[in-house]
């Protein structure tokens, strides 16, 4: 009872971190969220799987924010902090999305359930909410960090859902190293271009 | 020594020994070396069987265990590991002379190591993994630390990285579906999310919109190996789906659906190619167009599904590798792939324009030139099941033989200039090796009996 009620305030978590990432427009806000978010994440997977193996997804999820972190407070470049030219971009109009993401996961949670006995409300409306809103996120942006965070979040929602299916240790390994990728990928693309040109062999 | 060591570890290591020991200059001979190697190994010595060398026993053991799960070679195998590696050498070994940027042979090498290890791992629908592994170890190639990263290479991230959900998905839901074959409902979405996956892995139609733009913001040499790779070993994933589960190849509207989109990718890559007026995004849509062929294969009712495959999949290697060599060359010349920047270059670099226009025409599939055996064999099967399907590939070649037609006229016109070779020793001999290839494939298709024969007992029930 009390871990269900926990798995409910993880979800709401989710809610509220995946949607101050997609409105927030301050990138430490944004990141403090995903650190959050990667709790609830742990929360919810370790309803299926091990606790440790449930801590490799939170600890490689806290590796990936401070790599983000690092590489983003390194960057003194303004052309990262442009907004994007993207049409309509509005707080509002991604309140609606967020929204229209809640309410599909609403609708389709049960369903989803009685397809799959034995995952799990919250799990699934968890893994939904994050895979929507990453989804969303990445419709979006073009903004390099925003693109990662999209990915991020739209993995971690995939590892929920999964996680309850498959309990393999390798595909555990590799999704973690998967998201540690995506974060090393995610700063090598912020920081590309801020490097001069050392030499003509390199063009 | 086992396989899966010798073909997914020792690259892998090479490949950081290179990146943190050796200056590029030697790179490229080193990691040439090495795949040369491996498939010259691959080639001799049969997986899991003894063999007596003198007093020495020797034998390659087919499989490993890893965190509980096993990579596996079978005897079948090194046929397919002996191509891999050996284009993979050519690749490497052209590194050099197309001035590649650093870290190509490093992180190439661990690429296809990575890459052969989706190949090898079991349950196979873990590939998914390691190919999006694979993927994101290709972006420090596409975008060079000196470089802003441009739109496709963003979309190609994301694309990759979409794939690999709806794929663990589907393989899961699928052994839902071997369970309760009936089940119509779990059937139809099984099929889309597989459908979905692939459609991203392979960038059918119209998510391929990344490769052009790639073309352009990136090294063509590094992007055309990146259009070699992971197509290729998505295909033999997607082969390994269709061998293991038997609904996938008896649903009709399945098999309609796979030619469909194949179709659409082969006509609108040709078509595309025919209007560019840059010679990196012509590339672009010709792999699009190949990777057409390949889906398009996939669908047919046929039992040399798998042959026609692999006679497309090494002549692709080899003719991608010399375009994008051609391209590179010309690029660090031009600075820029338009045609407008390109005019006239062929009597200042008359051996790499001509080694472009007959890769060019080699995928348009020009007679004696390596893509050739491929279509006509490809065209004898659509014949006896679809004209209009027949008529559509055919578009799709004309459309790539006009563009490599254009590409000669830009490539020839010019007011009074003098005929003189600027090539270096090391490209015309990779060049000339390359085009030498092609003719050799396209007359005498009968040198890769060795390697086809024994590929169609990988996949055992698509030949039946």
């Amino acid at each position: 009872m009390l871990s269900d009620t926990i798995s409910w305030i993880a979800v709401g978590m989710i809610l509220a971190t995946s949607t101050t990432i997609l409105i927030n427009r301050d990138w430490r806000i944004s990141l403090g969220a995903l650190a959050v978010q990667y709790v609830s994440v742990f929360w919810l997977v370790s309803r299926h799987l091990p606790f440790v193996m449930g801590s490799v997804k939170l600890i490689a999820g806290w590796m990936v924010v401070a790599a983000l972190g690092m590489t983003r407070l390194g960057l003194t470049d303004l052309d990262n902090e442009k907004e994007d030219t993207f049409w309509p971009r509005g707080q509002w109009f991604r309140l609606i999305l967020i929204f229209i993401v809640a309410l599909v996961t609403a609708g389709a949670t049960s369903r989803i359930e009685s397809a799959i006995p034995g995952l799990g409300f919250p799990v699934i409306a968890g893994g939904l909410l994050l895979i929507g809103t990453g989804v969303v996120h990445l419709g979006v942006t073009s903004d390099l960090l925003r693109v990662t965070l999209g990915l991020l979040t739209m993995l971690a929602g995939f590892e929920i859902i999964y996680a309850a299916v498959e309990s393999s240790i390798l595909v555990t390994g590799f999704l973690a190293l998967t998201n540690l990728g995506l974060g090393i990928v995610g700063s090598y693309l912020l920081v590309a271009g801020s490097t001069p040109l050392e030499s003509e062999e390199e063009l | 020594m086992s396989a899966p060591l010798l073909w997914i570890v020792v690259p892998f290591l090479g490949g950081v020994l290179i990146l943190l020991l050796l200056r590029e200059r030697y790179s490229a001979w080193a990691g040439g070396a090495l795949s040369a190697v491996l498939a010259l190994i691959a080639l001799i010595f049969p997986i899991d069987t003894a063999l007596l060398l003198g007093t020495v026993s020797l034998k390659i053991s087919p499989s490993i265990q890893f965190f509980g799960r096993s990579f596996e070679f079978a005897k079948a195998d090194g046929p397919l590991l002996a191509i891999i590696y050996g284009v993979a050498a050519l690749w490497f070994f052209g590194t050099e002379a197309s001035g590649t940027a650093n870290r190509f042979v490093s992180l190439g090498l661990m690429i296809v190591s990575l890459l052969t290890a989706s190949i090898a791992v079991e349950p196979f629908l873990f590939a998914a993994l390691l190919l999006e592994i694979a993927a994101m170890l290709v972006i420090p190639l596409l975008v060079p630390m000196y470089q802003k990263p441009g739109r496709g290479v963003v979309r190609f991230l994301i694309y990759q990285t979409l794939a690999m959900p709806f794929i663990l998905f589907s393989g899961w839901m699928l052994a839902g579906v071997e369970a309760s074959p009936g089940d119509l409902g779990t059937t139809t979405q099984a099929g889309t999310m597989l459908g979905l996956g692939f459609a991203f892995l392979l960038a059918v139609f119209p998510l391929y919109n990344w490769i052009p733009m790639l073309m352009e913001e990136s090294s063509p040499y590094a992007t055309g190996f990146l259009l070699w790779a992971l197509p290729t070993f998505t295909v033999v994933f997607a082969l390994g789906f269709l061998d293991r589960y038997t609904w996938l190849r008896t649903t009709p509207q399945l098999a309609s659906a796979i030619q469909f989109a194949g179709i659409v990718m082969v006509a609108s890559g040709g078509i595309f190619a025919s209007l560019q007026r840059h010679i990196g995004r012509m590339l672009g849509y010709a792999t699009i167009a190949e990777t057409g062929l390949l889906i398009l294969i996939m669908g047919l009712r046929s039992s040399e599904i798998v042959n026609l495959t692999f006679l497309i999949l090494i002549p692709r290697g080899l003719a991608l590798a010399v375009w994008a060599l051609a391209l590179s060359i010309i690029k660090r010349k031009s600075y820029s792939l338009l045609f407008s920047e390109v005019q006239g270059l062929a009597r200042s670099y008359p051996i790499t324009v001509a080694a472009l226009i007959l890769a060019h025409l080699s995928m348009a599939g020009f007679p004696l030139l390596a893509g050739f055996p491929a279509r006509l064999a490809i065209w004898q099967e659509l014949a006896g099941q679809s004209l209009s399907t027949t008529v559509w590939v055919f578009v799709g070649m004309l459309g790539l033989l006009v563009a490599a037609i254009r590409t000669l006229a830009v490539f020839v016109m010019v007011e009074e200039q003098k005929w003189g070779i600027n090539e270096s020793w090391v490209q015309i001999a990779m060049l000339g090796l390359g085009v030498i290839g092609l003719f050799i494939l396209g007359m005498f298709p009968q040198i890769l009996q060795p390697f086809l024969a024994d590929l169609p007992s990988l996949f055992n029930r698509l030949g039946q």
